[in-house]
């Protein structure tokens, strides 16, 4: 019976981090109306989280939609139908690979640096501190960084899709010279408001909460040594990666 | 003190950017225009076939866009699809003996109603439904047509 104690164990590690993720997600939603009445708190975090995220973001759209731009005309071209290239990159773009590559972007540059800086807070008892200050470290510390990953990671995705439809245009119109007036008069038709962009801008909320939640679920319990903490880095970047690979299925799912 | 200025002014140009990106992204790189103001009349029309016509869909008339298809529906009784569109309330002039058609844009293309202007002198209201209508092509009823016309018995 050895062989199956090995997965039973495997699973009931993860019910149990699921669960204590879930938790401590109920607990940051808790204190969130008290963290809003210091705005000044959360702002500051939206400049360590989104604004220094700015220059990778804009770089990786911008290359991202050059290639949609170079590879989507190589195949359309076969079929004689490059008019089209305007919709296929907006369409990628907005509805699946904006909100998926900004998020794992997202989870490499600020979710990595919330779990080292909350660990490291940890590890050198800057958190029991504030605990024997009568400071609750979750209300000071972690929400107002959790609020701040919602907030910047929707204007990131923006940030990404319009760069990336500028590459695009770029690569499609002064390169292959695909007509202009087509490249944007297809995106009209062909892209909805509703359908393609709402739910590009709902799966970027859903992947910013789940990004910073594991970041700083990570950070918070992570086991304050050396080790732990650089432990605990490696996990936020694997278990962000899995949960908006998964999670992008299931919105796909339930909204297309 | 200086320092902190200076994260505050870059935090905030970060989030007019990204606020601006998801604007200019939602006005001009979807179909905003279409859904716009909602005054204007509906009208139906029931077609046999309406092939692959969906909601929301162009309604022209001499290739100009002047509404949108709202819903399709089948009616229980005679089993033709009824199409009700809504079109613009500038066009309030429309013939009510006009003819409804469903046309296809390019080869492959979408497909979207064209409606020809009739000679009647009273204008579609509200509700009206129009009656002369035209269905769309279908190529596998075309293709079948042309190879039964040509094997046929005493055919060309």
């Amino acid at each position: 019976m050895n062989f199956l104690r090995e997965p039973y164990y495997i699973i009931l590690g993860f019910m149990e981090m699921l669960g204590a993720a879930g938790l401590f997600l109920l607990r940051l939603l808790r204190y969130t109306p008290h963290a809003l009445r210091r705005p000044s708190l959360i702002f500051q975090q939206v400049f360590t989280i989104g604004a220094m995220s700015l220059v990778l973001i804009m770089v990786s759209g911008l290359f991202v939609g050059m290639v949609l731009g170079l590879q989507g005309f190589n195949t359309l071209n076969k079929f004689a139908s490059t008019a089209a290239l305007g919709t296929l990159v907006a369409l990628s773009l907005l509805r699946e690979l904006g909100p998926v590559i900004t998020a794992l972007l997202y989870a490499g540059r600020a979710g990595t640096a919330l779990t080292s800086e909350i660990g490291l807070m940890r590890a050198t008892e800057q958190l029991a501190g504030m605990e024997m200050m009568a400071v609750d470290p979750v209300r000071r510390i972690v929400v107002p960084r959790f609020l701040a990953g919602v907030i910047s990671m929707p204007l990131l995705v923006g940030i990404f899709n319009a760069v990336g439809m500028l590459g695009g245009y770029l690569v499609g119109v002064k390169l292959m010279h695909v007509d202009q007036g087509s490249f944007w008069s297809q995106i009209h038709t062909h892209v909805d408001l509703y359908e393609d962009f709402r739910s590009g801008v709902i799966k970027s909320f859903v992947f910013g909460i789940a990004a910073t939640l594991i970041a700083v679920f990570e950070g918070y319990y992570a086991q304050p040594t050396a080790e732990g903490v650089s432990r605990a880095t490696t996990r936020t970047v694997v278990n962000s990666a899995v949960a908006v690979l998964a999670l992008d299925y299931l919105l796909t799912a339930f909204m297309f | 003190m200086k320092q902190t200025r200076t994260i505050e002014i870059v935090t905030g140009a970060f989030i007019i950017l990204g606020i601006f990106s998801l604007y200019i992204i939602a006005t001009s790189a979807t179909n905003i225009g279409s859904y716009g103001d909602n005054k204007g009349y509906t009208v139906t029309a029931s077609f046999n076939n309406i092939g692959g016509l969906k909601p929301r869909a162009a309604v022209t008339m001499a290739g100009v866009s002047i509404g949108r298809v709202t819903a399709i529906n089948l009616d229980p009784k005679s089993f033709t699809a009824v199409v009700s569109m809504q079109i613009d309330g500038r066009y309030n002039d429309v013939p009510d003996d006009s003819t409804a058609s469903i046309l296809t844009a390019g080869l492959l293309g979408e497909q979207y109603i064209g409606i020809d202007a009739g000679g009647s002198s009273t204008s579609l209201k509200d509700g009206a439904k129009i009656q002369y209508t035209q269905d769309s092509l279908v190529l596998e009823k075309l293709i079948q047509q042309f190879f039964s016309k040509a094997t046929a018995p005493g055919g060309k």
